[in-house]
């Protein structure tokens, strides 16, 4: 994930910057340029909610480079309040021990950096309620 | 009148217990405990840093507030342990929280009192009007050396506080602070870990600035340690904070419900500023509670807050210190080490 991508994914890493089809009332994140729906391509802005539950998810015990300090760790689909569905690894927790449908919280955790001496990068994960 | 309009802490969920740490070093657990006063510390997960908790700490704060984030004009983050040594944390936690692009920002260091000199310049921001609310964290991910008895209490966590003029929570009733170049513990340019004078972090650094900013700042208040409910001093272990407040007059009713170090750690720039937050949890309104942090180097901030009615409509609208401290699991020290990145790797 290069840097100049990430600045750009700033509000919907950081603040779950997501859009919404007011046609289908479906919520998206991240944000999409057209509604898979009705093709609708004027969709509004919306910040999603930090409550979620676990749709599914696996386990990853052969990671990149990047994240060899975090195996083995979950990355889950999960939907929010609201309805979108974004993914994500889920932090402080045991793999054995996540269920689907597990109740979880949206938190701002770094989520990867470019080696020892490179930009850090900052974005959403989540966490067991 | 100025004051606290919301605040929030924010503690990372591993722990380690002073066992652990003692018997990878061949201590006797026993005599750590009761010599340190401590049980266990917070570690922080390996994707958790001053930032992260700084802006965790910050959402809880804005919660209790109840403001809109872009009316805040200034964001200050005091830490020892800043992500990087050139480029600002406070950016991203700005960013993170939506009160970009019309902020202020600044990141503050001075060691374990960085955190009271972010909450010093918010509200004098706020004071002087020139800016409706202002922002000042103390976060750190604190490192001590391995096998040095730093390691038992250096901890993560942080605190958060808007400062402003409306809907106060708890009022700035009076500030001092106390300042000498005393070079008792440190860490140079480049270097991994800080080193410390060991004893001379003692007497004349820790228990000199604290008792002198104490008693400036109750001389200034006209007020005697009876008068005030609550009391927090700055925790490097669990001893040093009951003792300063036996030297100032104060009784250990007063000091206890914001000494959660024995459990806690030493958060550095989150330590003093997470006590504060802990007595803002139990906390009447009316109460008079007094804040004295330390940073080496060396210097005491002091502040003399008093609680309004409003403390009983936001205490429950976010976290509390010890439901955090609660909500726990432990490591081993392989581990703590590994996610601690206190083993080389290569690249």
């Amino acid at each position: 994930m290069p840097t100049q991508r990430h600045w750009r994914e700033i509000p919907q890493r950081y603040r779950l910057e997501g859009n919404f089809c007011p046609d289908c009332n479906r919520y998206f994140l991240p944000p999409r340029l057209v509604c898979p729906g009705c093709g609708r391509k004027e969709l509004t802005p919306k910040k999603l909610s930090r409550k979620g539950k676990i749709v599914t998810f696996t386990v990853i015990r052969v990671p990149p480079k990047t994240q060899e300090l975090k195996t083995p760790y979950p990355v889950a689909i999960v939907e929010t309040e609201e309805g979108a569905r974004l993914t994500c690894q889920v932090c402080d927790c045991e793999p054995s021990e996540l269920r689907i449908g597990q109740e979880v919280e949206i938190v701002f955790r770094e989520v990867m950096r470019e080696g020892k001496t490179g930009v850090i990068m900052y974005g959403y994960k989540a966490r067991p309620v | 009148m100025v004051g606290i309009v919301g605040y929030g802490a924010y503690l990372p969920r591993f722990r380690i217990k002073v066992e652990e740490i003692a018997n990878q070093w061949g201590n006797d657990p026993e005599v750590v405990k009761r010599g340190l006063r401590l049980k266990e510390k917070t570690v922080p997960a390996p994707d958790e840093d001053t930032i992260t908790i700084s802006t965790e700490a910050a959402r809880y704060a804005l919660l209790r507030a109840g403001i809109d984030p872009e009316k805040i004009g200034a964001l200050y983050i005091g830490s020892e342990s800043h992500p990087y040594a050139v480029k600002p944390s406070g950016t991203v936690v700005a960013e993170a929280l939506g009160i970009t692009p019309d902020v202020h920002i600044a990141d503050f260091e001075f060691a374990c009192k960085a955190g009271t000199e972010a909450m010093w310049v918010a509200h004098n921001a706020v004071k002087a009007g020139e800016v409706e609310y202002a922002i000042g964290i103390g976060a750190d991910t604190s490192q001590g050396a391995p096998g040095d008895p730093l390691e038992y209490a250096a901890s993560a966590g942080g605190s958060a506080f808007i400062f402003g003029r409306n809907k106060i929570v708890a009022e700035v009733l009076h500030t001092a602070s106390f300042t000498t170049d005393t070079a008792d513990f440190w860490r140079r340019e480049g270097a991994f870990y800080p080193r410390h004078g060991g004893r001379f972090t003692g007497e004349m650094a820790y228990f000199r600035h604290i008792t002198e900013a104490g008693k400036m700042l109750l001389e200034k208040a006209g007020m005697r340690p009876e008068d005030i409910t609550y009391v927090i001093f700055h925790m490097p272990n669990g001893r040093f904070p009951l003792q300063v407040g036996r030297m100032l007059g104060f009784k250990k009713e007063q000091i206890e419900p914001g000494w959660i170090v024995p459990e806690m750690g030493n958060t550095y720039s989150g330590s003093s500023p997470t006590g504060l937050v802990a007595t803002f949890d139990i906390g009447k309104p009316g109460d008079i509670i007094m804040l004295v942090s330390f940073g080496s180097g060396a210097g005491s901030d002091g502040f003399i807050f008093r609680l309004t009615d409003r403390i009983d409509e936001v205490r429950d609208l976010a976290p509390k210190v010890k439901e955090m401290l609660d909500r726990k699991r432990y490591v081993n020290y392989a581990t703590y080490a590994k996610i601690r990145e206190k083993i080389i790797l290569n690249e």
